[in-house]
């Protein structure tokens, strides 16, 4: 291919972005040196970085970041596993395959908010939830989830959004995998997890670090579930950087602090990318 | 034991602990579309009712009160309209740069990515005044061009990831014979991605489908989606989980529906392990 | 390609031309509460009374709801013709001047509407939103288990008789807890019952100057009673506790009292259903809250006209009639009208009419602290900056329910909070 095509043909998606990219983002950093609540609309001006420093300053602020961490990193890895774990138990024809595939990747079907609350008051209550009565039954105390264990709550409810993903993603590739090259290595003699370890994972590399990347951006950004569930509590042990901008944002209506906020939440995120491309970027390498 | 009869063990204890897999994570949606069928007092029963009359009561009552047809005609315009704008920028773009990588596409793609990370709530002023003074509030345009705009960096990635799969030497048969570009996306890269862009507009429609913020704040009633539907039948006084599930069922149904079909197309494509 | 991209651009063209709402369409915005739920079913009425006016609903969850109209009004979005507020927006929005002031005719008798409400939705004795219905907060509890336990529950009792009628009722082997309170955090939640607990204590919000008082002994000793008592008598997992979780609690009857909402009264399916004011420790000023969902119109809109038509249709003894010629007395939306509490069909009803006129009629929201403070509002402060504090406020309250930290540790957090957002908002 001609380069010049090849620059048009990349032109759309590149520009599109960097316009997209760049309004919302410059107007974002502009509000964010400004005062700007939506209820005093007669306080204005240029404050400088009095909205950061107000962010930063909040108590909340480091748990925030802990817990924005802890979840997305939990996620991250029980997804991967369990994706992969399950993408290689349905990589074979069975009886009701389809259907079985569609129950695994149905709970993504499910709206966050929905999710949510059947997790909250249908499973994890622990008077009324089917855990507690599951639990009741077996002669144990009920787990009281929510108030003893929220991070682990939240990121239970959305290890089971997303590992759908995941194997919607590895069950997808593996359908490219070469199957003589697997024939072959099995004739070799070749056990199960020195395949996986010298085929499989390899011919994934791709997909992983993809579903990974992906799914940083998503749990980086968690609300609703924490809003339904917990309200970022007790305390603080649920809050997260995304929640912490929501209180500014939409409670306290101060879209200045709320956008020095934002502009956090971008830093943070690309430190997290960075951080990740170092670790599996080389797999995306062209 | 023969090899071959611990072969056929094995494959049994993988197709069972599939089937377990597959219970566990479908079980909270059974529940939830059973709920919908208990009445409210049924539905906070303690212990939980897994036996009971079912009653249609919450669908009829939902039936009553809003127009459900509106809501997911509108989710099934805004889902499909991004997607489908999203992968018409995206082709092109995924092909050239999984085609002809010059040096600066993986930091391209980490960049797209990256227009992803400003959480929602952190820009929603700004949108919210671009869509106000654009007159383009509570239209499925807006959200149309927002789901396309949020989804274009991950379909980017997933379909680049598809296209790099497809062997170089494919399309240099096809280069030889003089295929025009445009010809060798359709003709040669589309049937032999087909699987991987199918299930990159699945994947898609799904997370528009879900989108639970800008199809809120951006709407007000024309293009309102079964977001707001489900968002409408919370309650701060008064219990609401049976009608939740029954609303939450009735606004997953068409995407469920459609995964199930979409399922060929998953299954399909990626076939060119053979064609070596 | 080309022609499917044309395709799809004519496509979002002729999506975006079919908006601009049309005269005569009013667009409501409410949330999901039984008495809206009614509203709209009745609307037909309205609509068939006047002709050329065709009503619109939003009906979104409460969050939701309060930050779209709140961002819509402070931008002059336009978008809704009425908005279903509450309490708390309805001076603060008056006093900026963004919503029309309410003068309504003879016939509609604003002078019924119950003082206290016309006070709590009202700036400088402008009336700035027409109470749809209205809630105090009571007790409910069961009289057979009170019974049982050989205990009675006076009229006004004090919060050391609570705690004695819980413990007395609590079974925690058979799942039966004395008392259930909110704990999920939110300046509606858990702050908003606390806070009618800690007014009752003696305690308040801020001081005169507008300093934070979260750190007096009041609040100290109000929120150990709190935590100590939901320790002893409440049910597990207190801390997600909202409204709704709690009614099903006592639905299910694991419950043996509940402090919440008087509309919460109508909810409720057990037979044995007594209500008492809400306790109170050292003052009853400030023990129980005050509240109304009501209706206001944006300032600037232009459907004034129809849009203050139906408000005044939907607020009115009429309406109230009217539901109940539909319904029956008993589904009537209360807690606005001295005339609905006058109507023996209603007493007859409704057996909780008695106790929530009482509580409603005792809350006062300009003189709701024991010792002189700044502000308006029983449950809450009605000041724009509330709302963030009152829910980071939640939180530790709910920290310190949890046993995660202790009561004075949440306290010395949330004066802080509280402190630093007053600092922000330059107040001092």
């Amino acid at each position: 291919m001609n380069p010049a095509l090849v620059r048009w043909l990349q032109a759309p998606s590149i520009v599109l972005l960097l316009i997209w990219m760049i309004v919302p983002l410059s107007m974002t950093i502009y509000f964010s040196t400004i005062r700007y609540n939506l209820l005093y609309p007669e306080r204005k001006g240029f404050i400088g970085l009095s909205n950061y420093e107000f962010f930063y300053t909040d108590p909340s602020f480091y748990p925030a970041l802990i817990n924005t961490l802890v979840l997305v990193g939990s996620v991250l890895i029980i997804t991967v596993v369990l994706g992969l774990a399950v993408s290689l138990l349905i990589d074979r024809p069975f009886w009701g395959r389809g259907v079985a595939r569609v129950m695994l990747i149905s709970p993504f079907f499910i709206m966050p908010t929905v999710s949510a609350l059947v997790w909250k008051n249908m499973l994890m209550d622990p008077n009324n939830g089917l855990f507690a009565a599951a639990a009741n039954a077996l002669g144990m105390t009920p787990i009281e989830w929510l108030q003893d264990f929220p991070l682990l709550s939240i990121i239970i409810m959305v290890s089971w959004q997303w590992t759908p993903f995941a194997i919607l993603i590895f069950m997808t590739s593996l359908q490219s995998q070469d199957q003589e090259q697997k024939e072959a290595a099995t004739l070799d003699g070749a056990g199960f997890w020195s395949q996986f370890y010298h085929l499989t994972l390899p011919h994934l590399a791709r997909p992983i670090s993809i579903v990974i990347l992906i799914q940083m951006i998503f749990h980086l950004a968690i609300f609703a579930e924490i809003f339904v569930t917990t309200s970022g509590g007790p305390g603080v042990q649920s809050t997260n950087l995304t929640y912490l901008i929501y209180i500014q944002s939409q409670q306290a209506f101060d879209v200045g602090v709320a956008s020095a906020g934002g502009v956090f939440a971008i830093i943070l995120a690309n430190i997290v990318a960075i951080f990740l491309i170092r670790a599996i970027g080389k797999t995306l390498t062209v | 034991m023969t090899d071959k009869q611990r072969d056929i063990w094995k494959n049994r204890i993988a197709v069972f602990f599939a089937w377990v897999a597959a219970l566990l994570f479908f079980f909270p949606i059974f529940w939830m579309v059973l709920t919908g069928f208990k009445t409210e007092n049924q539905a906070i029963a303690i212990p939980p009712l897994l036996f009971f009359e079912p009653t249609l009561e919450n669908f009829t009552e939902i039936n009553e009160r809003t127009n459900y047809s509106k809501f997911a005609l509108n989710s099934i315009i805004t889902s499909f309209g991004g997607t489908l704008l999203a992968l018409l920028i995206a082709i092109p773009s995924a092909y050239a740069m999984a085609f002809n990588p010059g040096r600066w596409t993986k930091d391209i793609l980490m960049w797209m990515l990256s227009t992803k990370m400003l959480p929602a709530v952190g820009v929603l002023m700004p949108i919210y005044f671009l869509a106000q003074n654009s007159g383009l509030y509570d239209t499925k345009a807006v959200l149309v061009i927002i789901y396309a705009m949020i989804n274009l960096p991950i379909v980017m990635l997933i379909l680049f990831n598809y296209f790099r799969e497809i062997p170089k030497e494919i399309l240099e048969a096809s280069r030889m014979d003089g295929t025009s570009t445009f010809n060798e996306i359709r003709q040669v890269v589309m049937p032999l991605a087909w699987g991987g862009i199918a299930s990159t507009a699945l994947l898609s429609i799904i997370l528009c489908w879900n989108e639970a913020f800008w199809s809120i704040v951006l709407t007000t009633t024309d293009a309102s989606t079964l977001t707001a539907f489900v968002a409408s039948f919370q309650a701060p006084e008064g219990l609401f989980w049976a009608k939740v599930s029954a609303v939450s069922t009735l606004a997953c149904a068409p995407i469920v529906v459609f995964g199930w079909l979409a399922q060929k197309q998953l299954v399909q494509g990626m076939t060119f392990g053979a064609v070596k | 390609m080309k022609s499917l991209m044309n395709t799809a651009l004519g496509l979002s063209l002729v999506v975006a031309g079919a908006t601009a709402a049309s005269a005569g369409e009013l667009t409501i915005a409410t949330v999901n509460n039984g008495h809206m739920i009614e509203m709209q079913k009745l609307t037909p009425k309205f609509e068939e009374a006047n002709p050329g006016i065709t009503v619109n609903w939003v009906t979104l969850d409460e969050g939701t709801l309060r930050s779209r109209v709140t961002t819509d009004i402070t931008t002059k979005g336009g978008q809704f013709d009425i908005m279903t507020i509450g309490m708390y927006e309805a001076p603060i929005w008056g006093s900026r001047g963004w919503l029309e002031p309410l003068d309504f005719g003879a016939d509609y008798d604003v002078e019924d509407i119950l003082p206290a409400m016309r006070g709590g939705l009202s700036h400088e004795g402008t009336l700035y939103a027409a109470p749809f219905y209205g809630e105090s907060s009571m007790i409910m509890y069961r009289k057979d288990l009170l019974d049982a336990a050989g205990m009675e529950m006076p009229d006004r009792p004090s919060w050391g008789h609570v705690a004695d009628a819980a413990a007395a009722m609590t079974d925690k082997e058979n799942d039966q807890y004395g008392i259930c309170l909110r704990g999920k955090p939110g300046w509606g939640d858990n702050a908003a019952f606390i806070t009618t607990m800690a007014n009752s204590f003696g305690a308040q919000w801020f001081n005169e100057d507008w300093t934070p008082a979260l750190d007096s002994p009041a609040w100290n000793h109000a929120l150990n009673f709190y935590v100590d008592l939901m320790n002893n008598y409440g049910p597990p997992g207190s801390s997600a506790n909202s409204f709704n979780e709690i009614l099903a609690l006592m639905n299910e009857g694991k419950c043996g009292m509940w402090i919440d909402a008087t509309i919460a009264a109508s909810f409720l399916t057990n037979e044995n259903m007594a209500y008492a004011q809400a306790p109170v420790a050292i003052t009853d000023r400030g023990a129980n809250w005050l509240w109304a969902w009501s209706l206001a119109v944006p300032a600037g809109t232009n459907q004034k006209e129809d849009a203050m038509k139906f408000m005044e249709w939907a607020t009115s003894k009429e309406y109230i009639e009217l539901v109940a010629e539909t319904n029956g007395w008993g589904k009537v939306p209360t807690g606005t009208r001295q005339s609905t509490y006058d109507n023996p069909n209603f007493q007859a009803a409704a057996g909780f009419a008695e106790a929530e006129l009482a509580a409603i009629k005792s809350a006062d929201p300009s003189n709701s602290t024991q010792n002189p403070s700044p502000y308006v509002g029983v449950q809450f402060a009605a000041i724009p900056e509330f709302q963030a504090i009152g829910t980071a406020v939640g939180q530790q309250f709910t920290d310190a329910l949890a046993g995660n930290i202790s009561v004075e540790e949440a306290l010395a957090n949330a004066q802080e909070i509280a402190d630093r957002e007053m600092k922000k908002a330059g107040y001092y």
